[in-house]
C-alpha cells in the first residue's frame, strides 16, 4: 500500500502567522503554487514583510501524480514535491492564508487585496501567481453528468472505470498520462485528440504502444456527451470532413488544457487575448509595483521549472521596486 | 511486514508529536468476508504504536454487536474516534485510509486531540446554529489528491457540532454502497442521503446546503 503523505498539512501554527489587516507588507503574493512559492522564499531572504494568499498549497503541481522534468528528482510525486517547497517557505514564518479567494485588488501607492471572507489586506507590492485551471468541453452534456461519467482527475475516478470503456479528450500530457492510467484499468479507451498528432513528450507517447486496448482518434473534436442518469456515449466530429461519429463509453475524461487564473485582474491589468496577464521580462505587469509570475502570465510553456524561475524573478523585481521607490 | 517504512514512520511520528489530548480509536473489523480488514487493522496499530496518547480499542463486528450497535456500525473495516473522555465525536472512517487518505486520519487524530486550526467566528457561529440531524458521507478514493481536504472539512463539521455526524467512504471497499449513491467521480459529497457535492468543496459550501435542510 503506499502512503502519500502531505506533511505540510501538520506543521504547527508556530510558523503560520496570520495575516494582519492593519499592516502595510511589502509584498503581497497572491497563489501558492510553484511560482507563488518560489517568490515567497526570495522575498523572505530579502527581509520583505510577506504574505501569501492561496486556495490550495501546491496549485495544480499538488495534483500532477508524477514529475520527471523538475530537476534535482529524477522522479517527484507532484505532492511531495509541493510539500518540499511549503515546508522550504515556512522555515522563515510567513503571514499566509489558505483557502481563500481574491475577489478584487484595488491599485495605489498602498495596494488593496479583498478576499471573499470580507478580510482586505494591504500592501506597497503584489505578486499575482494565481495560476490556471482545468478547461472544461463546453458541449452539451458535459455539466449534466459531470461527476456522472464526465470526470477530470484520472488519478482520482480512474477505479470507477474497471472494465468499462472510457474516451479521453485530449492528446497533451495530461491526456496521455490520464490514458496510462485508465489503460491498465478499463477495458478500452479512446483518446480524441484535435490536432493530427499527439502533443505529449514523446516519452510519455511511446508508452502508449504497449497497450493493445488505447486507440487514438486523431484530428476530431467532442461535440456531445450523451446519456440520461450517466455517460452512456460520446460524439465526436472529424474535423475535416464534419462526419460525426458515436463512441458507446461509460466515461469521459477531460484533459484538454487550462485557462489563466486572471479574473481577478480584469479591468486592472493588461491581458492577452488568452486572458494571461501580459508581464515584461522583469515580470512587471501594466501597472507600477504589481508584478506577476507562472502560468497565469504569457510567458510561453506552462512548466514548473518555468514559473518557479520566474517567481524569483518577480521577487527580486519587486524587491527592486520597493527599495528604489522614494515614497518608501 | 509493516507498513510503513521507516522514512514515512520518522514523519508520522514527528506529526503525531502534535497530538495533545488522547484520542481512544476504536476500530471494528471481522475475520471473514473483509477482504481489507487486515490491512486497516495493521494500519491503525501501527499509527496508534507511534504516540502513547493514541489508545487503540478493537472490536469484532459480529461478536461484539453490541459495540457496534452502539457506535452504528454496521461495515467494517471501520474507525471511530473518541475523545480523551471516551466522547463520541461522530468521525468515522469506513475502509483503510491509505494513500492520500492517511492524511485525513492523521488531522482527524490530531483535531480529535484537541489541535486544531482556528476558525472564522463568522463560520462558527453557523455551525453551532444548525440544529437539524446531519450525516455527512463523503466517498473517496486512496488515490484521489483533492479528497483529503473534503474528507477533513467534513470531520471538522462534525467535531464542532454533535448533531453532525462524518463519514469517509472507500469507494471501492463498499462498492454497494458506492452504487447506491451513483459514485463515479470523487470526493463525493453526500448530505442526509439526497444532497449532493462534487469535489473538495470549501465549508461554506456545505454548509450553504446544510442551512436549507
Amino acid at each position: 500500500m503506499d502512503f502519500n503523505l502531505s506533511s505540510s498539512l501538520f506543521v504547527g501554527e508556530q510558523k503560520f502567522n496570520t495575516f494582519e489587516p492593519q499592516k502595510t507588507y511589502d509584498v503581497i503574493i497572491i497563489g501558492g503554487g510553484p511560482a507563488g512559492m518560489t517568490a515567497a522564499v526570495y522575498c523572505l531572504r530579502k527581509g520583505m514583510t510577506t504574505g501569501l494568499i492561496t486556495r490550495q498549497v501546491g496549485g495544480q503541481m499538488a495534483e500532477t501524480a508524477g514529475i520527471e522534468n523538475y530537476l534535482g528528482y529524477r522522479y517527484i510525486n507532484g505532492l511531495e514535491l509541493a510539500d518540499k517547497f511549503h515546508d522550504q517557505v515556512l522555515q522563515f514564518g510567513i503571514d499566509f492564508e489558505n483557502d481563500a479567494n481574491v475577489t478584487d485588488i484595488k491599485d495605489g501607492l498602498i495596494k488593496e487585496v479583498h478576499l471573499d471572507n470580507g478580510r482586505i489586506f494591504k500592501a506597497r507590492t503584489l505578486i499575482i501567481t494565481s495560476g490556471k485551471l482545468s478547461r472544461k468541453l463546453n458541449v452539451p452534456g458535459e455539466k449534466e453528468l459531470t461527476g456522472k461519467g464526465v470526470a477530470y482527475c484520472a488519478i482520482c475516478d480512474a477505479p470507477f472505470y474497471k472494465n468499462k470503456k472510457v474516451v479521453v479528450a485530449g492528446g497533451g500530457n495530461a491526456g496521455v498520462g490520464a490514458a496510462l492510467d485508465l489503460a491498465r484499468i478499463a477495458t478500452h479507451v479512446t483518446i480524441v485528440q484535435r490536432r493530427d498528432r499527439l502533443i505529449a513528450d514523446q516519452v510519455l507517447s511511446d508508452k502508449l504502444k504497449h497497450y493493445e486496448n488505447v486507440e487514438l482518434l486523431l484530428g476530431h473534436v467532442v461535440k456531445e456527451v450523451v446519456g440520461e442518469h450517466h455517460v452512456a456515449a460520446v460524439r465526436v466530429e472529424n474535423r475535416e470532413t464534419g462526419e460525426l461519429l458515436e463512441i458507446p463509453a461509460d466515461g469521459i475524461f477531460v484533459e484538454v488544457g487550462s485557462i489563466p487564473n486572471s479574473e481577478l485582474a480584469h479591468g486592472l491589468l493588461e491581458l492577452n487575448d488568452k486572458n494571461e496577464i501580459i508581464v515584461d521580462e522583469f515580470c512587471k505587469t501594466s501597472k507600477p509595483g504589481i508584478f506577476a509570475a507562472g502560468d497565469v502570465t504569457d510567458v510561453p510553456y506552462k512548466q514548473i521549472i518555468i514559473a518557479c524561475g520566474e517567481g524569483s524573478k518577480a521577487a527580486l523585481s519587486a524587491t527592486d521596486y520597493i527599495l528604489s521607490n522614494p515614497n518608501f | 511486514m509493516a507498513l510503513f517504512d521507516d522514512n514515512i514512520r520518522t514523519q508520522l511520528t514527528h506529526i503525531l508529536d502534535g497530538v495533545k489530548n488522547e484520542v481512544n480509536v476504536v476500530f471494528f473489523s471481522q475475520e471473514i468476508e473483509c477482504e481489507s480488514c487486515s490491512d486497516a487493522h495493521q494500519f491503525v496499530d501501527e499509527i496508534c504504536d507511534l504516540n502513547p496518547k493514541l489508545k487503540m480499542h478493537r472490536y469484532n463486528l459480529v461478536t461484539d454487536a453490541e459495540k457496534a450497535a452502539e457506535y452504528n456500525i454496521d461495515r467494517v473495516p471501520a474507525v471511530v474516534m473518541l475523545d480523551q473522555d471516551n466522547k463520541d465525536t461522530n468521525i468515522r472512517f469506513f475502509g483503510v485510509p491509505g494513500g492520500y487518505e492517511i492524511n485525513s486520519f492523521l488531522g482527524a487524530l490530531l483535531e480529535v486531540s484537541g489541535e486544531r486550526q482556528d476558525l472564522p467566528e463568522e463560520i462558527l457561529e453557523r455551525i453551532r446554529k444548525i440544529d437539524k440531524d446531519i450525516h455527512i458521507q463523503v466517498f473517496v478514493t486512496m488515490s484521489c489528491p483533492h479528497c483529503p481536504g473534503a474528507v477533513i472539512t467534513a470531520h471538522r463539521l462534525a467535531l464542532e457540532n454533535s448533531k453532525i455526524k462524518a463519514d469517509m467512504i472507500e469507494a471501492n471497499t463498499f462498492v454497494p454502497l458506492s452504487i447506491k449513491y451513483n459514485v463515479s467521480g470523487v470526493p463525493k459529497i453526500v448530505i442526509n442521503e439526497v444532497h449532493e457535492l462534487l469535489g473538495d468543496q470549501p465549508i461554506t459550501a456545505f454548509l450553504d446546503i446544510i442551512e436549507k435542510i
